[in-house]
């Protein structure tokens, strides 16, 4: 985990490298000063030496702005690495999911791979700007100030020996109770947003059933368990101030004995021992050891509560796409012809059954060809082997003649234009959103494929015509018009496949017609491929596909279908009879 | 967006509400602290005891700064110098110390304890408070506050109120009290001194004021490109596979590497400012510290009379190093308060929106009609206990004090109905329905023109501006809303389901129905099959709305789901749409035999489902343009004939 996340360090390495070293500058001050405050006392004060008082004090305060310095120069760097360090994370993160093939995609849900470039770098980062900042400064207080405490009395820093293990178990057992109580609680939380989320999704059906009461006992019910876990957790942690505040008096009330013995044997006099104020010292140290030991406890804490974050990050670091360019990196698509060898696939390794089933299938260059098949029945998966949306688990796909596995992909896919069923358009302008297709394209030739589409006519009827801003999600157009404008965008490519899965159906069949008349005589050379709920999409095409559970039933033209096939003559006959009645 | 042509069932988004992030920091309202502070009233003897444990620990910690004047003062310099050195006295103080120490740490103990169980107590207060008053509040609040908005209640406002509950208020309580006693301790050495302090005082909140301002400056813009950035890493991502399709990697690369510079930016100040604030206060402690050093120094070298709270005397040397000591004591908590600062301004700015949710007008019920359960006597309608199947609307009237029953048959009349989701845009203009018991009453039309927005007026999600709805007579305004509800069965084509196991998810309406009832109405909606198909069968646990499940087998549940609560009424709201012409062939069967019996209003856009209708209402921008069977309107040639032959498109 450490190494891939070390790897997006790049340019926060000097501020990430230069934080350590400014705290460790700030800490080895910040130790120093209580021995000059010491001797300002002892020197100055006590005798009563005003020049002492003025010598101690400019020592002082320039310890003290250069301690101001370090500490604040750590502080931008650190904040100046980390932010950097989380940009190139989101960056990494970004780039690697652009990588991801369809497969990969699906294993992620669009909501998790948003929490995670978010919330969790935001975790990842304050984690790691904690670890330049204090993972540092924390052991080199101790050592520093114990330094400090031994040279002003060796005997009274045994004291210390004896306090910090005491203290560091104490902490540890607290963490090792705490750490489970606070995993559980946080599980009990992820519960409780569950309960929330569906029922702000579901409010309709919560309402309409009348089950509001029901809801809120489910809700009670968690919110109970969390009260109880998130209790029991903090009663447990807040053993950690008593724990410390007991070292601490200890501490402080030891060296008040034993000191007061060594300066009274000694005469308080500077040089001979341990003085007045070099006791005022000694309780300063012990507040930086002690201190500085709490905050490791608490920075191990926070660094584990991130892990979580962090291995989420890292799963989408280490996610590698299945489908690269093909070794023979093809950019040449000869013709439209497609060819599926014996081909079967399935989504997942341990899935039971084959989505498609040994296909074998020939499609010539240029020939329009219609799927219909009931609901599950893989007609989308059979053409998304066709881009290479996913890879055959056995068998080929040929397309122009080669295996689509030879190909550079962003040939490949230039030339084999889909339409999606789940389509999306970007907030962006109709312009920009044609321009998907291919960014250099002239307003004319953009304004033509919207014609081919069967889209213009409704674009002029917009005020702003073809600069209408599309909203999120295209929200602002209609399903039908959505459609045509994702139509629009894909012939743009002028590919020599193109594929349209389910890409009317909210479209009327008398623009449907319209929009597969402009296919024959606009791009006869294009091999059209049009997956269709509605038959009367499909009929006029050279030959249609039938298929079922992953397997080719029937492959024909229309006549010979309807004569042989009792599948294809039930659909039919189904969604045309009423029509016909009619007319 | 599915394939379906999907309709628009939200009115348009109201205007008013700040983006999240644009909060106003360091703003205290009065009102909003004294509310949160009846949550803690339950508390008060906790409270009370948490204060009394904070000031003993308080105590302790101020008597050991203060101890090491007494420390130097009485037990170490009189003995320095003398023969036989007596430490009984200083044993005594040291023991006296150790039992007030360990009564400190004690004292710590019990307080943060205490503190856990009451700041835990008020938030899961407000976190159930929240929970059930959303639950009562109208349909119109979840169409105008985005989903996520209201999730931030629960998680980011109810994390910073958590934060100042059990970090920021025991922190600055102990060190308010650390403050005062400490300031009084100054005060009783030397006045001169603590003016000193309090000059310093003014100028380490000044600086702490500005650089938590600047911080503040930037975190907001860091929360205005974070938002920025979130926006656009979700359309991209819901867009992604569009992304693959058309090569166009590169190019969603360089708008994000734009935003997420612009985030690093900001991040990367806010950060600085708020990292720098601690040494630079750290600076000014020691800086006050050499200061009083020096003015003590001079006050005590040239015996300048010495104002202390009682006496008046000379600064003793030991006072001075004890002021020194003290004033240490005094920077540490004032530094830790400013830092509380940001939390508690936090946690203010979020109890302030979960007050807002608390405050939305919940649904209003004036109902009194109730739905009984009833059985004949004498050909009479009587009101029973028991479930007889058979059901009544009790309808007592308050003019004459009596009670009469109705049989709940589910007639629905629409006598002239107008309705807009703000008074200002009427979207529904005269509209007149009857439906009579068993009768299938069928709805069509574009996009918009209003066919979700009269079946949410039946069940009175929302409520009519004009006219009347009457259910077996009786306007339903009169009756009490869950009654009416549950009188009237839903299945929606956004198919929500619940995490729990498929049979919790069918006994939904009903939860006193039997395995048995639940698994008949999945055989009726034809979901039985797929349903024993699962790893558990009926008890597969369903995480995720359902996410395993394809649309059209939720879609299978959820009708089953309202099979099972067996309602009078029911409203198909698109129900079949994600399953394919020959799957709905299949389910038709079933579809039927639990229409049967029932009045059923149908909105679908796929024609052949609504063809069997008894009624068929062809709307277009809020009105009835035509009404009858499908062979009527097929004979009238109008917009249904246009629609049916595909001449027409359907948005």
């Amino acid at each position: 985990m450490i190494k891939t996340l070390a790897k997006c360090i790049r340019d926060a390495k000097d501020p990430a490298i230069l934080t350590p070293i400014f705290v460790l500058c700030e800490s080895l001050i910040e130790v120093s000063i209580p021995s000059v405050m010491a001797d300002l006392v002892d020197l100055g004060i006590t005798p009563g030496d005003m020049n002492a008082v003025i010598k101690y004090g400019i020592i002082l305060l320039i310890q003290t702005l250069l301690a101001c310095f370090f500490g604040a120069t750590a502080g931008y760097t650190a904040s100046r690495a980390s932010s950097r360090f989380a940009r190139n994370l989101r960056a990494d993160m970004y780039y690697n999911i652009q990588n991801y093939s369809f497969s990969n995609i699906d294993k992620f849900s669009p909501a998790s791979l948003v929490t995670r470039l978010t919330t969790d770098v935001q975790r990842v980062q304050m984690s790691f700007q904690m670890i330049t900042r204090i993972v540092f400064r924390a052991p080199a207080m101790l050592i520093f100030a114990f330094v400090f405490a031994f040279r002003t009395d060796h005997k009274l820093s045994t004291i210390f020996i004896c306090v910090i293990p005491f203290l560091a178990i104490v902490l540890a057992i607290i963490i090792k109770i705490a750490f489970p109580i606070f995993s559980k609680t946080f599980k009990a939380y992820d519960d409780l947003n569950e309960v929330v989320e569906e029922n702000v999704h579901g409010i309709r059906v919560v309402k309409s059933f009348v089950q509001e009461k029901f809801e809120i006992s489910k809700f009670k019910k968690v919110s109970d368990r969390i009260f109880s876990l998130f209790t029991k957790a903090e009663k447990t942690v807040a053993f950690n101030a008593p724990a410390m505040q007991v070292s601490v008096y200890t501490c402080v009330l030891l060296i008040s004995w034993f000191g007061a013995h060594s300066i009274v044997a000694n005469g308080n006099i500077e040089g001979m021992g341990l003085t007045t104020g070099g006791l005022m010292s000694m309780f300063t140290y012990t507040m930086q050891i002690l201190m500085s030991l709490m905050m490791l406890s608490m920075i191990f804490v926070m660094l584990t509560m991130s892990k979580a974050s962090a291995d989420r990050v890292v799963e989408v670091l280490n996610e590698k796409s299945d489908i690269n360019d093909g070794e023979r990196d093809l950019t040449e698509v000869k013709d439209g012809s497609i060819e599926f060898k014996n081909v079967s696939f399935k989504y997942f390794q341990s899935a039971e059954s084959n989505a498609l089933d040994h296909i074998d299938l020939r499609i010539n260059s240029g020939e329009t060809i219609g799927i219909i098949g009931g609901t599950g029945s893989s007609k989308s998966t059979l053409v998304s082997m066709i881009p290479r949306l996913y890879d055959v688990s056995d068998g080929a796909v040929l397309v122009g003649g080669e295996d689509v596995r030879d190909y550079n992909i962003e040939a490949l896919r230039n030339n084999v234009a889909m339409v999606l069923q789940k389509n999306v358009l970007f907030s962006g302008t109709i312009y920009e959103n044609i321009r998907w297709g291919d960014e250099h394209a002239t307003d004319e030739e953009v304004q033509h494929v919207c014609k081919l589409a069967c889209a213009d006519d409704f674009i002029q009827s917009f005020p702003d015509k073809y600069e209408t801003y599309i909203e999120q999600g295209g929200t602002n157009v209609s399903g039908g018009q959505k459609q045509r404008l994702c139509i629009a965008r894909a012939l743009l490519k002028k590919p020599k496949i193109l594929i349209l899965d389910d890409s009317t159906s909210a479209v009327d069949t008398k623009t449907d017609a319209m929009i597969r008349k402009a296919f024959r005589e606009e791009i006869p050379d294009t091999t059209k491929i049009i997956i269709a709920q509605r038959v009367s999409s499909v009929c006029d095409a050279d030959k249609i596909i039938i298929l079922d559970n992953g397997k080719i039933v029937d492959f024909g033209s229309h006549d010979e279908l309807y004569a042989k096939s009792g599948i294809y003559r039930e659909i039919y006959d189904s969604q045309t009879k009423g029509a016909e009645e009619d007319e | 967006m599915s394939d379906n042509v999907k309709e628009t069932k939200q009115p348009p988004r109201m205007p008013g509400r700040p983006p999240r992030g644009a909060r106003v920091p360091m703003k205290f309202d009065k009102a909003t602290i004294k509310r949160m502070l009846s949550y803690m009233k339950p508390f008060t003897p906790h409270l009370i005891l948490v204060v009394i444990f904070i000031l003993i620990n308080a105590a302790a910690s101020v008597s050991s700064s203060l101890f090491l004047k007494t420390l130097i003062d009485e037990y170490i310099l009189p003995l320095v110098g003398t023969e036989n050195p007596d430490y009984s006295g200083l044993l005594g103080a040291i023991c006296r110390m150790a039992v007030l120490f360990v009564a400190g740490a004690l004292s710590a103990l019990f307080y943060s304890r205490i503190m856990a169980t009451v700041s835990q107590g008020v938030l899961k207060k407000i976190r159930n408070e929240m929970f059930t008053h959303m639950q009562s509040l109208p349909i119109n609040y979840f169409d105008t506050h985005t989903h996520g908005d209201i999730m931030s209640f629960y998680t980011n406002d109810a994390d910073a109120m958590q934060q100042m509950l059990s970090q920021s208020i025991p922190q600055v309580i102990s060190s308010g009290v650390s403050i005062i006693a400490v300031f009084c301790s100054m005060l009783s050495l030397s006045v001169w001194l603590t003016l000193t302090v309090v000059v310093f005082l003014v100028v380490i909140m000044t600086v702490t004021a500005v650089i938590a301002g600047r911080s503040g400056k930037y975190f907001m813009a860091q929360q205005h490109s974070t938002a920025d950035m979130n926006g656009y890493i979700e359309e991209m991502i819901n867009g992604q596979r569009v992304v693959k399709i058309f090569c166009h990697e590169e190019k969603a690369k360089e708008k994000f590497d734009v935003k997420n510079v612009d985030l690093c930016e900001n991040t990367c100040k806010a950060n600085a400012y708020a990292n720098i604030l601690m040494p630079i206060n750290n600076a000014l402690g020691y800086f006050l510290y050499v200061i009083l050093a020096m003015i003590g120094g001079v006050l005590a070298i040239n015996k300048i009379p010495n104002a202390a709270c009682f006496t008046v005397n000379v600064l003793s040397l030991g006072s001075i190093a004890s002021f020194l000591q003290l004033s240490r004591s005094f920077t540490g908590p004032i530094g830790q308060v400013s830092q509380q600062l940001n939390a508690v301004a936090m946690a203010m700015a979020g109890a302030e929106r979960i007050f807002s949710l608390l405050d939305e007008k919940p649904e209003t019920d004036d109902g009194y009609v109730t739905l009984v359960n009833a059985k004949r006597v004498n050909g009479e309608l009587t009101e029973t206990e028991e479930r007889t199947g058979l059901w009544a609307w009790k309808h007592p009237h308050t003019a004459d004090g009596t009670v009469t029953y109705t049989e709940l048959k589910g007639n629905v009349i629409l006598d002239d109905v107008d309705f807009g989701y703000v008074p200002e845009k009427i979207v529904l203009h005269n509209i007149d329905i009857y439906a009579e018991p068993g009768q299938k009453v069928a709805f069509v039309g574009a996009t918009g023109a209003g066919k979700t927005t009269i079946t949410n007026l039946i069940n009175r999600f929302y409520d009519i501006a004009d006219g009347k709805i009457r259910y077996d007579g009786i306007n339903i305004n009169k009756i009490k809303k869950d009654d009416l509800r549950r009188s009237l069965g839903v299945v929606l084509q956004d198919v929500n389901l619940f995490t729990g196991t498929v049979m919790d998810n069918l006994r939904y309406g009903k939860p006193s129905a039997t395995d048995e009832e639940c698994i008949a109405a999945a055989k009726l909606a034809n979901a039985d099959g797929f349903i024993r198909m699962l790893p558990e069968g009926y008890n597969t646990v369903l995480t995720g709305g359902g996410s395993g499940l394809s649309q059209g087998q939720r879609q299978l549940i959820s009708i089953a789901r309202a099979a099972v609560a067996d309602p009078p009424v029911m409203i198909l709201d698109e129900a079949t749409s994600s399953i394919d012409t020959r799957t709905e062939a299949i389910v038709q069967a079933g579809m039927d035999a639990l229409m049967k019996g029932r009045t059923v209003f149908v909105i679908a856009h796929r024609l052949s489902t609504v063809k069997n209708s008894d009624v068929i209402m062809v709307l277009e921008q809020g009105r009835i343009i035509e009404r009858g069977s499908h062979e009527k309107l097929i004979s009238e040639k109008g917009q249904y004939y246009r629609l049916y032959t595909g001449a027409f498109e359907l948005e």
